[in-house]
């Protein structure tokens, strides 16, 4: 696992990694959305409004994805101190959010042809609101601490604690009633039918492609930003010496 | 190497604990959370509580088929939301939601009255979790996959 610990060769693998995930995202996004808006028949109930499935799900599954690898990277950080892991976690927090946004926005736009309300404070609509502000603070922290130059740690205690509610989000369907509809899909079953649900998984491919590029390029970003910095700081010790 | 545990280790165990008292206590948070975070009551529920007139709740359940009447007045429906053990009459004046139908899942808001009756103020149509195009609605397992092995040819 240390083979990365050096940035110059994750720099390396991820030179070439990020177009390839970014072109074929959008590719592969583009084509599940074209399949899915213009190729798919109307749902029995819902008409036409079941066609927000295909960009609903894949956010709602990558928002929570985005603190689940959050958590993953911040034990690997506390347990194994490696130098990546908290810039993977603060690289993943930003895309985390904004799906976990667009996730409750798309939710929020079907809820009021379907359910008859925009909003409603049951268990699934409260525990994904709760991710979103899990998210903000999160950012809030990591980017407050990278300022300051002080240690992740504390990030990434918050990122380990905040996990909880993870599981809280996809449990909450069956723990409690709601107005949210318990999963369609879970393991090898599939409560949709197959006309939409292949344009569907290829949607959570391309948006799962495009959250890999927009993580491999915040992490890039956070990286040159450490080199440049590095690089002020030694400049001007240097000139503090030359007086 | 001599003795004792790598500092490594013993990170690894101290957050396992850590990671395993947290999983802990937000299982038993959410175990004491069951009924109070329920979003709505069902018939079966209401029956047994036998809630006062007037106090406000949701109430929610599947909308009996054949159930639904619209009254004189024509915008005033009645209709019988059950559980599969019990079932409450509703009445609610005002436009119900597109998907609120026979055979599918409501979340009525409003008081129950006197004689039983619960009083709605806002209809919900509850979605389930299944997605069904129009065309293949009737079609048993086997034609729907027919179906679609003949479209995607």
């Amino acid at each position: 696992m240390h083979g990365f610990a050096n940035p110059a060769r994750f720099l390396r693998l991820a030179k070439w990694l990020t177009p390839l995930l970014l072109v074929s995202g959008i590719v592969v996004t583009l084509a599940a959305l074209v399949w899915g808006y213009t190729n798919v028949p109307p749902d029995r109930l819902m008409g036409d409004s079941v066609k927000i499935l295909f960009i609903h799900l894949p956010v709602a599954w990558l928002g929570m994805g985005g603190w689940t690898a959050i958590a993953i990277a911040s034990f690997v950080e506390l347990v194994w101190r490696h130098p990546l892991a908290s810039i993977a976690a603060r690289a993943a927090a930003v895309p985390g959010a904004v799906f976990a946004f667009l996730c409750l926005a798309t939710g929020s736009i079907w809820g009021r042809p379907t359910w008859g309300t925009w909003w409603v404070w049951d268990g699934r609509l409260t525990s994904m609101l709760v991710l979103l502000f899990l998210y903000l603070g999160y950012i809030a922290l990591s980017s407050a601490l990278a300022r300051e130059g002080a240690s992740s740690r504390i990030a990434a205690i918050f990122g380990l604690v905040g996990a909880v509610n993870v599981p809280i989000i996809n449990r909450s369907v069956v723990w409690w009633n709601s107005l949210h509809q318990p999963p369609s899909l879970t393991m090898g079953k599939s409560a949709i039918d197959p006309v939409y649900l292949y344009p569907l998984l290829v949607a959570v491919l391309g948006f799962s492609l495009l959250f890999g590029a927009v993580v491999l390029m915040r992490m890039r970003t956070i990286l040159a930003e450490m080199q440049a910095e590095a690089r002020l700081r030694r400049k001007a010790m240097q000139a503090a010496e030359g007086v | 190497m001599t003795g004792g545990i790598k500092p490594k280790h013993q990170r690894l165990v101290l957050l396992f604990v850590a990671l395993v008292a947290l999983v802990g206590a937000g299982l038993l948070a959410a175990w004491a959370l069951r009924n109070q975070a329920d979003y709505f009551y069902l018939p079966s529920e209401i029956v047994a509580e036998s809630p006062e007139p007037g106090r406000g709740m949701r109430l929610g359940g599947m909308v009996e088929m054949g159930s639904i009447e619209t009254q004189e007045d024509g915008v005033t429906i009645h209709f019988v939301v059950g559980d599969g053990e019990a079932s409450v009459p509703v009445s609610f004046t005002g436009i119900a939601p597109a998907l609120f139908v026979e055979g599918s899942g409501v979340i009525a808001e409003g008081t129950m009255d006197a004689d039983g009756t619960f009083v709605a103020s806002n209809l919900l149509a509850k979605h389930d979790e299944n997605y069904v195009p129009r065309e293949l609605e009737h079609m048993t397992a086997d034609q729907v996959r027919a179906q679609v092995e003949a479209t995607l040819e």
